[in-house]
């Protein structure tokens, strides 16, 4: 399964890029997280600490244990602080 | 009942012209840019694109739905935004001011901790930190537990 990766904020930079195309057979986000962390060292870096890590499936929040299922935008971002 | 996301500067009285009309009580609220005691110079805002819009127009609906609304308004500004300069506004009307002030607070609440927006601040060196959530905006949110705007909250 082919899903967009999009990355926001300090997610962003510490990745080094907004988003990528990733193949994946993750059932899961956090199986998802774990396959992302192994690609490198921005990777890992950026996803050390699930606590300050949320996610949308498809534009909408959902936790680490949500599977992924149909998903094809999966985004990962800071805690918000909009307001 | 509009929920928008913009680069431009909004003029409330022009906002708020029309809003609203039969309504027994309008609420406003604008958030404006803080200096810090001068260390800040502007705000950069980051937001995601596509969700955003649907995040705030679900949030809008749900206060709406709980609270009686008959009209509702919100606006978020993204991109650079100067010390001083507005960031976003509610807007609230409801026949009775009860419910506007209280949908105009939820929707605060909402929108601090749920809305996928980002701040970094702008010193007079550049770029500085990234703004970190607060624990306060996450227990202000809590105390409208029992309904969600989001199936994942």
């Amino acid at each position: 399964m082919v899903v967009d990766v999009l990355y926001f904020a300090w997610l962003r930079e510490r990745v080094g890029q907004a988003r990528e195309r990733v193949e994946t057979g993750a059932g899961t986000v956090r199986e998802l997280v774990a396959e992302l962390a192994a690609k490198d060292e921005w990777h890992a870096a950026a996803l050390s600490d699930l606590s300050a890590v949320r996610v949308a499936l498809d534009q909408e929040l959902a936790d680490l244990d949500a599977p992924i299922a149909n998903a094809r935008e999966i985004a990962f971002f800071p805690p918000m602080t909009g307001g | 009942m509009t929920a928008r996301v913009q680069t431009d500067a909004f003029d409330l009285g022009q906002e708020m012209a029309g809003f609203g009309q039969g309504a027994g009580a309008i609420v406003t609220f604008s958030g404006l840019v803080r200096d810090e005691g001068g260390r800040l110079v502007a705000l950069e805002i980051e937001h995601y694109p596509g969700m955003t819009e649907k995040a705030l127009d679900a949030y809008g609906r749900e206060a709406a739905a709980r609270f009686g609304l008959t009209d509702w308004r919100i606006i978020h500004r993204h991109g650079r935004l100067q010390a001083g300069e507005q960031i976003m506004m509610v807007a609230t009307a409801a026949r009775h001011r009860a419910a506007a002030f209280e949908a105009a607070e939820y929707l605060m609440d909402w929108l601090k901790s749920r809305a996928p927006f980002w701040k970094r601040e702008i010193t007079a060196e550049g770029p500085g930190d990234w703004v970190e959530a607060k624990g306060a905006d996450e227990d202000a949110l809590a105390r409208w537990q029992g309904t969600s705007c989001n199936p994942a909250d």
